[in-house]
């Protein structure tokens, strides 16, 4: 009866947090399509004007043109950064190897307002500040080793026999990347694809620190939007934020066909003893 | 993973090398050097030739500037306490499955997609004075007036915890529900009720996850910033040492000064992260959405 | 020593959401014998012990020991002891503090624990290990420790979950011979759980064999192995051979006779098999003669297809001149392609009903 009770208490606590988020979001999205709204349950009057001044006030073509460019971009170099050093991680023993890993992991662990202000001084001494290359660039620092390290545990999974047997029917190494390895990590391509693409779009502090007026992705116009609150209608930034969020939910609607939704935190292992 | 033993031939030869080197070189420029720059950045600063501690000196000297140590101190312990105390519970809870799974992890993965920046959106405007929040309390009568709940401390620690709960209870639930359900049985079978299996046997098998999400955690809310803009007082109550960073980059333009203070801030969440890679042996990457992101 | 159970009887049924997994299982024995639950995966018998254990709740039924009912009783308050498939010792503790995390949680004087600690790894025979972690161990070990662990508490009804399937098949032995020594010497009661047949019939004083979570035959070892009561405990007591038959006429003491495929089969059947019902004769490999001069009852032709050497004996595999394949185990020798007799010994063919009926409880 105790446990019962228990378990009823856990159950209320997610729902009241989940209440709370959707409500959270829910309230942008009605404000989006707010006329005007002030107190009531619900606006008074609905409009959907809103959207079409936030795409024009806020040259949300462009922005959106330029974020997606941008993640693509991301994706594609952090892959192909990360899958040679991925499988060598995998599959080759060598000193240093825990070293190695360890630095690989640095630029995931540490908050990007750490590195990232150093990162932009860097690049603004080098003239690649407030660039898309910039953004491309600074994006990437967290990237490859994401990409290594979901790359990773997929070519573990490829038996090492694979290789030798195609080896021992003659194939050379590049014939062997080409029709054992990547049709086996296709898989693991798209996974650390999407995730790449949806962290990316999302990704706040390091576009922040080292985009310019031209090299905004949405999520940092959103910034500079509600935190210049007042300035437009707030209903017209809620529309701008209902367009970042369809954004977001499509690509992690996408991601989740890949992935399962616990695979997107951290995962910590048992220690084996 | 396999790793390397003392004797064990070396397999690094010159085709794994060139496999690792372009990632290495690219983490070795674009994150090493920069870090290491702003290191002799914060030494060199603007005003005087030649190496000096003057950036750290002033930093810790300027009540309006040390006194961020305290503010991101009074914000991160906070809320790591409390997110992974409500995690750990949860997570507990919930180690022989849950009910709807897929759903519930699916909605909690949400906010951790969404960012902070749009939470904070949604956050000004469900709790502010006319929010649903508000009238919704009201109207039952549970308030005889509205609270202040954004633009300062308790806005900073709402949109923390809507963060980076989700982000912990996944990660511990994954650690928890790993443990061999046995090892909790056969305790029961020798004896132990309910509360001694917990703290006798189940506490110390989680002890490792606990202290990394503590330290994980800890170190991701020690570099709060656009919350603390959006939702508290960035030029009071809630100005972390992030913004204190950031004004001295991109408002007073004296890089030297902001690498000492970016330098500082790291040192502090060095020590978070010395808690991780002692415990990290096996702590394993899948996927990261909540990584590096408050 | 505190007493062991005199009598355990029960009648469960489990339900995870729609699927049955034990259907109305019942049993009433007597303390201080080695019952089995033998199936093969997937058959409940694990679930029931659990049931049994307190661990997971029946969805209906009860389970009294000694009169008294204890259904209700959290697993911890129940005095049974059990080992897990995977050992399930504490990896964080000692093997002194694995064994003695019982007797600590009943407050017993320290003296007494280490004492009794100490007697239970001599009665393992792993004296000296006190200070040892888990992952020291080899299975074998571990499997001991673990098994200690749920004796130093002197358990009414010891509880054991696959203890062996983790471990190789020589330790299985071994380890095969030491549990049913601890038994035989402390005077337990105990249930095992197996899947592996050879295992329960050399532990067992009371073998039940499960199906589906419904009890398909209960009996003394040499019961079930010699006299199954369906064509499912047959199969899973090594008969190989099955020949679909119908009765054609049924003689004293069980004798039987039944025809099909041509072939006229005698055996003996504990059915109430009349004559035209439908039947299945069955028979064992090993029970099969073979050679070339052969006759009576029961000999038939057939073809050698396939021989595989075994060391002691060849299994043979045969196309009999019926038509039916036929398993053989004979250390004659014989070459794939000859022509052989064979003959089915009547006192060992045994009818049963065909597959499917002939459960009960």
């Amino acid at each position: 009866m105790r446990g019962r009770l228990w378990g009823l208490a856990l159950y209320m606590f997610v729902l009241g947090f989940i209440l709370n988020l959707l409500g959270i979001v829910s309230h942008v999205l009605v404000s989006s399509l707010a006329k005007r709204w002030f107190g009531t349950p619900l606006p008074t009057a609905f409009t959907t004007e809103w959207f079409a001044y936030a795409w024009s006030n806020f040259d949300l073509g462009r922005v959106l043109g330029v974020t997606i460019f941008i993640a693509l971009a991301v994706v594609v170099l952090a892959l192909i950064l990360g899958f040679p050093a991925a499988y060598i991680l995998a599959r080759r023993n060598f000193r240093g190897k825990p070293l190695l890993l360890l630095l690989y992991f640095l630029p995931l662990l540490i908050p990007q307002m750490t590195y990232g202000i150093p990162l932009a001084t860097t690049m603004y001494r080098y003239a690649i500040g407030g660039t898309v290359a910039g953004v491309i660039l600074a994006n990437l620092v967290p990237m490859v080793p994401l990409a290594v390290f979901i790359l990773m545990p997929f070519f573990e999974q490829i038996s090492m026999n694979l290789e030798w047997g195609a080896a021992m029917m003659g194939a050379n190494r590049f014939q062997v990347f080409r029709r054992i390895l990547l049709p086996l990590t296709v898989p693991g391509l798209l996974t650390a694809g999407v995730l790449i693409l949806v962290n990316t779009v999302s990704n706040f502090e390091l576009t922040f620190l080292v985009s310019g007026a031209g090299s905004q992705t949405l999520v940092v116009a959103l910034f500079y939007n509600v935190f210049a609150g007042g300035v437009r209608p707030v209903y017209s930034v809620d529309a701008m934020a209902v367009m970042y969020m369809t954004t977001v939910m499509l690509l992690l609607l996408l991601a989740l066909r890949f992935v399962r939704p616990t695979q997107m935190v951290f995962r910590l292992d048992q220690p084996q003893r | 993973m396999r790793r390397a033993r003392v004797g064990e031939r070396s397999e690094l030869d010159a085709m794994a090398m060139v496999c690792v080197l372009p990632s290495l070189l690219y983490v070795l420029v674009m994150f090493v050097y920069p870090f290491l720059y702003g290191i002799y950045m914060s030494l060199r600063p603007a005003k005087l030739l030649g190496f000096s501690l003057a950036n750290y000196i002033v930093f810790f000297t300027d009540e309006w500037q040390y006194r961020t140590v305290w503010i991101t101190f009074g914000i991160a312990v906070p809320n790591t306490i409390v997110v992974v105390s409500f995690a750990l519970l949860l997570a507990y809870g919930m180690r022989r499955g849950i009910w709807l799974e897929r759903t519930i992890t699916t909605i909690l993965v949400l906010p951790i997609s969404l960012g902070v920046i749009l939470l904070a959106e949604g956050i000004l405007g469900f709790y502010g004075a006319r929010g649903w929040f508000h009238q919704i309390l009201l109207g039952l009568g549970v308030l005889k007036e509205p609270l202040v709940l954004t633009h300062n401390y308790i806005g900073v620690m709402l949109s923390l915890f809507m963060q980076q709960f989700p982000f912990c209870f996944l990660m511990l639930l994954g650690y928890v529900s790993g443990i061999d359900p046995s090892i909790e049985n056969s305790a029961r079978t020798l004896g132990a009720g309910p509360w001694t299996v917990f703290y006798k046997v189940m506490l110390p098998l989680m002890a490792p996850g606990i202290a990394i999400a503590f330290a994980l955690v800890f170190v991701m809310s020690f570099g709060v910033f656009p919350s603390a803009i959006l939702l508290g007082q960035p030029a009071g109550a809630t100005r972390t040492i992030a913004i204190a960073a950031y004004q001295q980059a991109f408002e007073f333009y004296d890089m030297s000064y902001a690498s000492a203070i970016a330098v500082v801030m790291g040192l502090f969440q060095l020590a978070g992260l010395l808690v991780i890679i002692l415990l990290r042996r096996r702590m394993v990457m899948a996927a990261t959405m909540g990584v590096g992101k408050r | 020593m505190k007493d062991t159970i005199e009598s355990l009887r029960f009648r469960i049924t489990k339900r995870f959401g729609t699927k049955t997994v034990l259907k109305d299982f019942g049993l009433e024995v007597r303390g201080r014998q080695f019952i089995t639950f033998l199936g093969p995966s997937g058959c409940g018998k694990s679930t029931a012990l659990n049931i049994l254990a307190g661990l997971i709740p029946a969805t209906d039924g009860d389970v009294w020991i000694d009169g008294e009912r204890i259904d209700h009783l959290p697993p911890e308050k129940r005095g049974f002891g059990m080992v897990f498939q995977n050992y399930a010792l504490f990896p964080h503790m000692t093997v002194y503090s694995n064994i003695a995390f019982g007797l600590q949680l009943q407050r017993r004087p320290a003296a007494e624990i280490r004492e009794r600690v100490g007697q239970m790894l001599d009665l393992v025979q792993l004296p000296g290990f006190e200070e040892r972690y888990p992952s020291q161990l080899s299975g074998g070990q571990q499997q001991r420790i673990a098994i200690a662990r749920a004796l130093v508490l002197h358990p009414r009804l010891l509880l054991l979950d696959e203890p062996l399937s983790n471990l190789d098949a020589k330790l299985r032995i071994e380890m095969r011979a030491e549990i049913k020594r601890l038994h035989t010497n402390l005077g337990l009661t105990s249930i095992y759980v197996t899947h592996d047949q050879t295992e329960a019939l050399s532990l067992s004083d009371w073998v039940v064999v499960m199906r589906d979570g419904i009890l398909m035959q209960a009996g003394t070892a040499q019961e079930i192995h010699d006299q199954p009561r369906n064509v499912f405990v047959a199969d899973f007591m090594g008969f190989r051979n099955f020949f679909p038959v119908q009765v054609a006429s049924v003689g004293p003491e069980g004798v039987v006779e039944g025809t099909g495929n041509g072939m006229r089969i005698r055996g003996r059947t504990r059915h109430a098999l009349g004559p035209g019902a439908a039947a299945v004769a069955a028979i064992r490999p090993d029970d099969v003669q073979v050679g070339e001069h052969l006759g009576g009852p029961n000999a038939f032709h057939g073809k050698v297809d396939i021989v595989e050497y075994l060391g002691r004996e060849n299994e043979v595999i045969l196309t009999l001149e019926a038509g039916p394949r036929l398993w053989v185990h004979t250390p004659e020798r014989v070459v794939p392609g000859e022509s052989v007799m064979v003959v089915f010994p009547p006192e060992k063919v045994i009818f049963l009903p065909p597959d499917g009926e002939g459960v009960s409880a």
